[in-house]
């Protein structure tokens, strides 16, 4: 007995100095530890490019390392902060913006990570929709932009043509929408309509589009005190459009995140709204014609369409623990690298291997210049939608909101309600408002002091 | 209680140590921790804490989204347990009348024992999906509107077959053992004194398998409570809205997704206070009625 | 016919129990497509081979791929041996202290077991993440199983089990001059053996089953565990799914503890009858 409790023992501790012997840094090259959240196959791309990056020099060695989807990596990297043992950079997806925001000493902002280093990368070139949803509201760099994507519709031109719809021309407006997917469920099409990512498409990107707000203080990035203001008119009318139209059977609800991703490449719908980043997935499954078009708007609200508000995830630079604990070496290490990202020729590789948008305004003339979007149709919407209307609104720069994981996930849980039949739009849009409050003053509270 | 024992005190508590570390370590200090934490408020990444009092309890107890966790718990955990303790002891009665095929039977009923809850949701998804299952697709064309990941009820119902299913087998064991351990010959006197089956079920066997069902109830409880996360997990990740949100799956949506750590820490130890009055009630109870 | 009806029953039971497991056996037979159209079949197909090469060498090759089965079939089964046998080791050293002697602070000791009893690891999740995160041990073999050894479950089974040996074994080992260690080993343990037995079953499949813990403390891809690998698969739960791979994994994922309680049957049954005493 004694002899297996010994074993067992024996074999915990060679587990624990397994995980102790991490290797070690020697005298150079500065290790830089990446933490990322991209699955198969973009996470591997990513790697190739940090390889390449580690190739290109000697000074600095980034170690990437993936970490499970964003919020695992999210909530794996503030774990590893609070025991002293957070990465050099992590990525975080958009909606982590507003909690690292407010994370103060724990991030080291982009713009003064480039300064002591004393490289410099021209954010003036970056796509304003792109670099304003990581700028503080006076317009310092916080993080470094990279994968981006915002929301397209596509939709299945055969399914058209068999509604006696002109396949070339897919609704502008979701007045012309509700028409269109009227003949398409009378030319037999189960369920006309689905969406993808329910929060961020049908309600951030429809707040961004309409120039109306998300919430107050300029949707978060004026400081914590911001509510949520999505208990209005136009957001109420477009719930209580999409439970009409649910109810009638022309839209199909296909569950939270990208659930629903499958539905449109499988045939089963005939337009959805998803990532522009889909369009991989279509290229590969999809058996049927289909084109992309940007995100419908009401004709009658004045100042739409606006831009789309982006999705993705960018890089943060953090502290090794809340005391601090890096060294200047490390610091360059990580200018260095994000130096290397925002190359035109690196990121419109990037762009045109993934479906991800190009974040700069150099790389797009980059991979114009290539001819790609003329051989590769569609690819230049989602673009054109984030340029849209010039440079952004407070209303159309992004959410800056604290907690809003959280609130995201309260979006969708509301709009399952509603589908469900317990309550109509205005019920909808006000228990959003009302649960996401909570959610922001507990934020504000928390990060108050 | 033993009359003869060793004599020493060193080695007893050295015996004892192995367990007790581990006990203090992982068990009582984050305990501890919980209990603290739920007294603070907290910024995600530690950098700020300031002390609240049981401002944390009175939120969180005030949360209609919490009421609306501990209610689905309540009907999760009666329905699971009711479900698999039912069944268990109607196929463990069946399979002790037939004396012959009673440990083919058992052969063939236990294995689900073994299956992991996630792993049970996964099969019965496979059974249940909208598109792709067998039954889901059929109810489907037959004009029933499937789909449990719009329809709370439909997918409370999923979750309850799939965690049933699993821990009818534990029971069925169980319920066998104890039935198979009545001695014939007090059965055969009741037939003798003219009992009916039924009689002798409600009158004889079943008071002689009450501490087995005690005991069964505590475990399916306990189960239904905490090892069905796996379940709801892997199949519903507490939705559509929150009609699946138990109180386990709720302190990890706020602890770990939502980084709220006063509030997470501060329905972990209601659990716990919950998960304690309910083990001193069951014991008592057992110990007053069950003697072992 | 009086007779045959428990058999009705007990038949039918079985087929209700065995269906989900047997439309996934099948579906682990057949092509992507075929599962992802919708046609459920009812017999074997022919992509067997294929799909559990998949499942075993590569773990997927969708969005949702993760390690090879082969990695974390041996992932589950360290973790869920470590679990066992430490749980039945320390248990045993304690449950025998706590009814063998008589010593200062053993009710203590007694309680402080017992009321692990009350703090299922779900309910402390949080800090005992912490604690793991600030010992270093995340991401490690000790980190998943260490915190899951301690239970009061196994200590009172075995002082249950220790309370009903005879006084006289103890006064003649006494007589015999042997002391309280070779009386643990020459007398106490050979007596455990079912006990044991029975608890390695239930314990190892425990151990197996585990998946929330790992879904936290370890989140490097080789230390995956195929329970979780597998719910992973799953992702969002899409029709377009690799199903066919992941009713393959599924297949993996079960097919040992249901081995260990089968194979070990008449004495898992055995020793937990004579535990419930």
């Amino acid at each position: 007995m004694r002899r297996r409790f010994l074993a067992q023992a024996s074999l915990a501790a060679a587990a624990i100095a397994a995980t102790r012997t991490r290797p070690a840094a020697a005298q150079a090259p500065v290790e830089i530890q990446f933490w990322h959240g991209l699955a198969q196959p973009l996470g591997g791309q990513l790697e190739v490019i940090v390889a390449a990056f580690n190739a290109s020099q000697q000074g600095v060695k980034v170690v990437p390392s993936f970490r499970g989807s964003y919020p695992e990596t999210m909530v794996a990297a503030i774990a590893a902060f609070r025991a002293n043992a957070a990465p050099h950079v992590v990525q975080m997806f958009e909606v982590g913006t507003g909690t690292m925001m407010a994370a103060g000493r724990a991030v080291k902002p982009v713009y003064e990570l480039l300064a002591e280093a004393g490289v410099s990368i021209d954010f003036n070139d970056y796509l304003p929709a792109v670099r304003g949803y990581y700028q503080a509201s006076d317009g310092r760099q916080m993080s470094m932009p990279f994968n981006s994507s915002t929301a397209t519709m596509f939709y299945n031109k055969d399914h058209f043509k068999r509604a006696g719809l002109d396949p070339e021309m897919p609704p502008k407006t979701w007045e012309e929408l509700a028409e269109a997917i009227k003949k398409l469920k009378a030319a037999g099409i189960a369920s006309p309509m689905t969406t993808s990512w329910p929060a961020w498409v049908q309600v951030e990107q429809v707040s961004a589009i309409h120039n109306i707000p998300l919430a107050s203080l300029g949707n978060g990035f004026d400081g914590l005190g911001a509510t949520m203001q999505v208990n209005n008119p136009v957001m109420v009318r477009h719930m209580n459009n999409l439970i009409a139209w649910q109810k009638d059977g022309l839209f199909k609800y296909g569950g939270r995140d990208n659930a629903a991703d499958a539905l449109f490449p499988a045939g089963e719908v005939s337009l959805t709204m998803a990532s522009s980043s889909l369009r991989a997935r279509l290229l590969r499954e999809s058996r049927f014609a289909w084109g992309t078009a940007m995100l419908p708007y009401y004709s009658d609200v004045a100042g739409a369409p606006r831009n789309s508000i982006i999705g993705g995830a960018s890089f943060w630079a953090l502290n090794r623990g809340p005391s601090g604990g890096r060294n200047a070496a490390e610091w360059k290490g990580v200018a260095e690298f994000y130096r290397y990202l925002s190359q035109p020729e690196i990121d419109a590789k990037w762009h045109m291997d993934t479906g991800y948008v190009p974040v700069r305004r150099a790389s797009y003339q980059v991979a114009k210049s290539q001819g790609f979007y003329e051989k590769n149709p569609g690819t230049e919407v989602a673009i054109e939608q984030l340029l849209r209307g010039g440079e952004t609104t407070p209303n159309t720069r992004g959410i800056r909101l604290g907690g809003y994981v959280e609130i995201r996930n309260i979006i969708q849980e509301e709009m399952e309600k509603s589908f469900q039949g317990q309550q109509n739009g205005q019920q909808a849009m006000e228990a959003v408002t009302q649960r996401a409050n909570t959610v922001l003053r507990n934020f504000e509270r928390q990060n108050r002091g | 209680m033993r009359k003869t024992v060793f004599k020493g005190t060193a080695l007893p508590l050295l015996l004892l140590a192995p367990q007790l570390v581990i006990t203090a370590i992982f068990f009582l200090w984050p305990a501890g921790a919980a209990i603290w934490q739920s007294l603070l408020q907290e910024d995600p990444w530690g950098m700020s804490s300031q002390f609240v009092g049981i401002r944390n309890f009175t939120e969180v107890l005030a949360e209609p989204e919490w009421r609306g966790a501990a209610y689905n718990t309540l009907i999760f955990s009666t329905a699971v347990a009711v479900l698999a303790m039912g069944t268990a002891l109607f196929l463990a009665v069946q399979a002790d009348k037939s004396i012959r095929g009673a440990n083919i039977y058992r052969t063939l009923l236990i294995w689900p024992y073994a299956v992991a809850p996630a792993v049970a949701a996964v099969l019965w998804l496979f059974l249940f999906h909208p598109s792709i299952g067998l039954v889901g697709r059929a109810l489907n064309e037959a004009g029933i509107a499937w789909d449990y990941k719009l329809n709370g009820n439909q997918a409370m119902l999923l979750i309850i077959v799939a965690a049933a299913w699993k821990q009818v087998s534990y029971n069925f064991i169980f319920f066998l053992a104890g039935l198979q351990s009545i001695p014939r010959a007090v059965l055969e006197a009741a037939a003798i004194d003219g009992a009916k089956p039924v009689r002798r079920f409600w009158t004889i066997i079943l008071p002689l398998l009450s501490p087995t069902a005690f005991f069964l109830l505590v475990v399916n409880l306990v189960y239904a409570f905490f090892d069905t996360f796996g379940v709801i997990h892997a199949l519903t990740g507490g939705g559509p809205g929150k009609a699946t949100e138990t109180l386990i799956y709720k302190v990890y949506v706020e602890g770990v997704q939502n980084v709220n750590l006063g509030s997470s820490s501060a329905q972990s130890v209601i659990l716990m206070i919950l998960v304690i009055a309910l083990t001193a009630v069951q014991f008592r109870f057992i110990e007053r009625k069950v003697h072992y | 016919m009086k007779r045959a009806w428990p058999h009705l029953w007990l038949l039918l039971g079985v087929l209700i129990f065995a269906t989900p497991i047997y439309i996934t056996l099948i579906g682990s037979t057949h092509d992507a497509s075929t599962i992802g159209r919708g046609d459920v079949p009812l017999l074997p197909g022919s992509h067997a081979v294929e799909n559990y090469t998949a499942a075993w060498v590569s773990g997927g090759s969708g969005r949702f791929a993760v390690s090879p089965a082969s990695r974390m079939l041996l992932n589950s089964t360290i973790m869920a041996l470590c679990i066992a046998v430490g749980k039945i080791a320390i248990s045993l050293l304690s449950a025998y202290a706590v009814v063998f002697f008589r010593f200062p602070g053993r009710m203590i000791a007694f309680w402080t077991i017992f009321m692990t009893l009350m703090l299922p690891v779900e309910v402390r999740i949080i800090p005992t993440y912490q604690v793991i995160v600030s010992m270093d041990l995340f991401n490690s073999m000790a980190g998943l199983t260490i915190p899951l050894i301690a239970s009061a479950t196994a200590t009172l089974l075995f002082r249950q089990f220790f309370l009903t040996i005879p006084d006289e074994y103890v006064e003649a080992a006494k007589m015999d001059g042997a002391g309280p260690m070779r009386f643990f080993r020459d007398i106490l343990l050979p007596l455990s053996v079912t006990n044991i037995a029975a608890l390695f079953v239930i314990l190892f499949i425990y151990g197996w089953n585990q998946y929330l813990w790992p879904l936290l403390v370890v989140n490097d891809r080789s230390l995956e565990t195929i329970v979780v690998g597998m719910a992973k698969m799953i992702g969002t739960g899409d029709a377009q799914n690799e199903w066919n791979v992941i009713m393959a994994m599924a297949v993996l994922s079960l097919l040992p503890p249901v081995a260990v309680v089968l194979l070990m049957q008449r004495w898992f049954l055995k020793g937990l009858t004579e535990t419930e005493k």
